[in-house]
């Protein structure tokens, strides 16, 4: 079955047509990687999955609901689609384990011994259990982003959504999100939809790769094909500037 | 000092009413100006507006004018004394200065909070209440610790309207006593037994929720 579904999706910033005729699919329990150029739109089709922009043409999709439909509640939506960001967004006015459980507490109502349970499993796994009473500004970049990718596991979503995780992070930062990324990767049911300028990642977890260029979707095969024999011409120029630098 | 002694209780009467005034004033204008800041960056335009043009008119106005307005007019309608007059229109006059002072806090708390809030699955109050709200009165800490002290000195507006305050009280003892020059002083001596103690405590604030975070 498919959890997000593009069907000829048009987005427009006034006269920009910023994404142009989208049409895609994801499957339950896939994990989805979407290269391209910088400005060729892969941030801004990520951020219409969960609502953050709107859509002007066409359907999308999302666990069964049209976003493009004004009847759909986006809250109910978001409840299940959960987002890691490039600056990681964390809630500065709360501590590591609040930024977790606040969530859950409010939308979820989740009990609070069994919320602060989870949440303390989920630092474990991320490997921070030990920073659960810090702030965000005592914690490094990696540690930032591992936090937040447990605070979008709290809330337990269908799939999940990163707009370039590990671009703002210190090389030697970026090996610990990754790993956090491939093991809920390997949880067969979590749908992952990952914008990422790390091939390496991509060759290793994605079941897919989509190749962006001027708010078009060119190349969309699987991994291996991708990058054995990309067939478009960009996507070819595309991965031979990444791979010799 | 006997000036003091022999007029105690009338001093007394009116920094009672000063501080009530005050106090009242205070945490209605902080309600309204919250609001009306919350209005002004609402998405919908005309809301916008409405928070716009309520700002525009309570902080352009001068305040005993506002307060001559409620004292002559609004108390023809609802009857009220002057005490009331005057702490409404302080409240008013108050609040759109607070309303601005917590926009710029709204807008300088990074927008990546409320977009992290709302991925998060929390509805935009939720996102305002519990992320951006308590950033961004931290940011406007400093200025609104102004607009408080400012607000229990202009409380003496009520003198105007028969609003037994303080600098009522003053102004019928330096009458009684033509002692001007000694009924000022201790006058103002009662307007720092209570400013004095907030601007300390302002600061003393700004400096805990600066090492909190």
């Amino acid at each position: 079955m498919s959890m997000i579904e593009f069907k000829n999706v048009e987005k427009y910033y006034g006269n920009f047509h910023a994404l142009k005729n989208i049409n895609l699919e994801i499957d339950e329990g896939e994990t989805v990687v979407l290269i391209g150029p910088s400005g060729s739109g892969k941030s801004t089709l990520i951020r219409t999955v969960n609502g953050l922009e709107e859509i002007q043409e066409g359907q999308l999709l999302v666990n069964g609901f049209d976003l493009h439909d004004p009847k759909t509640d986006i809250n109910r939506i978001r409840k299940n689609v959960g987002m890691v960001f490039q600056h990681f967004n964390l809630y500065d006015n709360k501590s590591t384990i609040e930024n977790i459980m606040l969530a859950p507490r409010l939308v979820l109502k989740r009990d609070e011994a069994e919320n602060k349970r989870m949440a303390m499993a989920l630092l474990e796994k991320v490997g921070l259990a030990d920073k659960a009473a810090n702030m965000p500004s005592e914690l490094s970049g990696g540690q930032k982003q591992r936090v937040a990718i447990a605070r979008s596991l709290a809330m337990q979503p269908k799939a999940l959504l990163f707009d370039e995780p590990t671009s703002a992070l210190d090389p030697e930062m970026i090996g610990d999100v990754l790993d956090v990324m491939r093991d809920i990767a390997k949880d067969s049911s979590m749908t992952m939809l990952v914008v990422t300028h790390e091939m390496s990642f991509a060759k290793a977890v994605a079941d897919r790769v989509i190749f962006m260029a001027d708010g078009q979707i060119l190349e969309d095969s699987s991994t291996e094909a991708f990058f054995n024999n990309p067939t478009e011409p960009r996507a070819q120029q595309f991965l031979s500037q990444v791979e010799h630098h | 000092m006997d000036l003091l002694q022999n007029n105690f209780s009338t001093f007394l009467q009116g920094f009672g009413y000063t501080l009530l005034s005050s106090i009242i004033a205070l945490v209605a204008s902080m309600i309204l100006g919250t609001f009306f800041a919350i209005l002004q960056i609402l998405p919908q335009k005309w809301v916008q507006k409405v928070g716009n043009i309520y700002v525009q008119v309570f902080r352009n106005i001068p305040l005993l004018i506002i307060t001559f307005f409620f004292f002559l007019v609004v108390a023809k309608l609802i009857p009220m004394n002057g005490f009331t007059a005057g702490t409404i229109a302080l409240s008013l006059y108050t609040s759109a200065f607070i309303a601005e002072t917590v926009r710029a806090g709204i807008l300088s708390v990074n927008s990546g909070q409320m977009e992290g809030a709302r991925a998060n699955g929390l509805s935009f109050w939720q996102a305002m209440q519990h992320i951006v709200l308590p950033q961004a009165f931290k940011i406007a800490l400093p200025s609104l610790g102004n607009q408080f002290i400012n607000l229990v000195k202009n409380s003496s507006i009520l003198a105007f309207v028969g609003g037994l305050d303080l600098m009522y009280q003053g102004n019928m003892v330096a009458a009684n006593t033509f002692d001007t020059f000694g009924t000022y002083i201790i006058v103002a001596l009662f307007y720092l037994v209570i400013t004095l103690p907030l601007s300390y405590y302002m600061q003393h604030l700004e400096r805990k929720l600066k090492h909190a975070a």
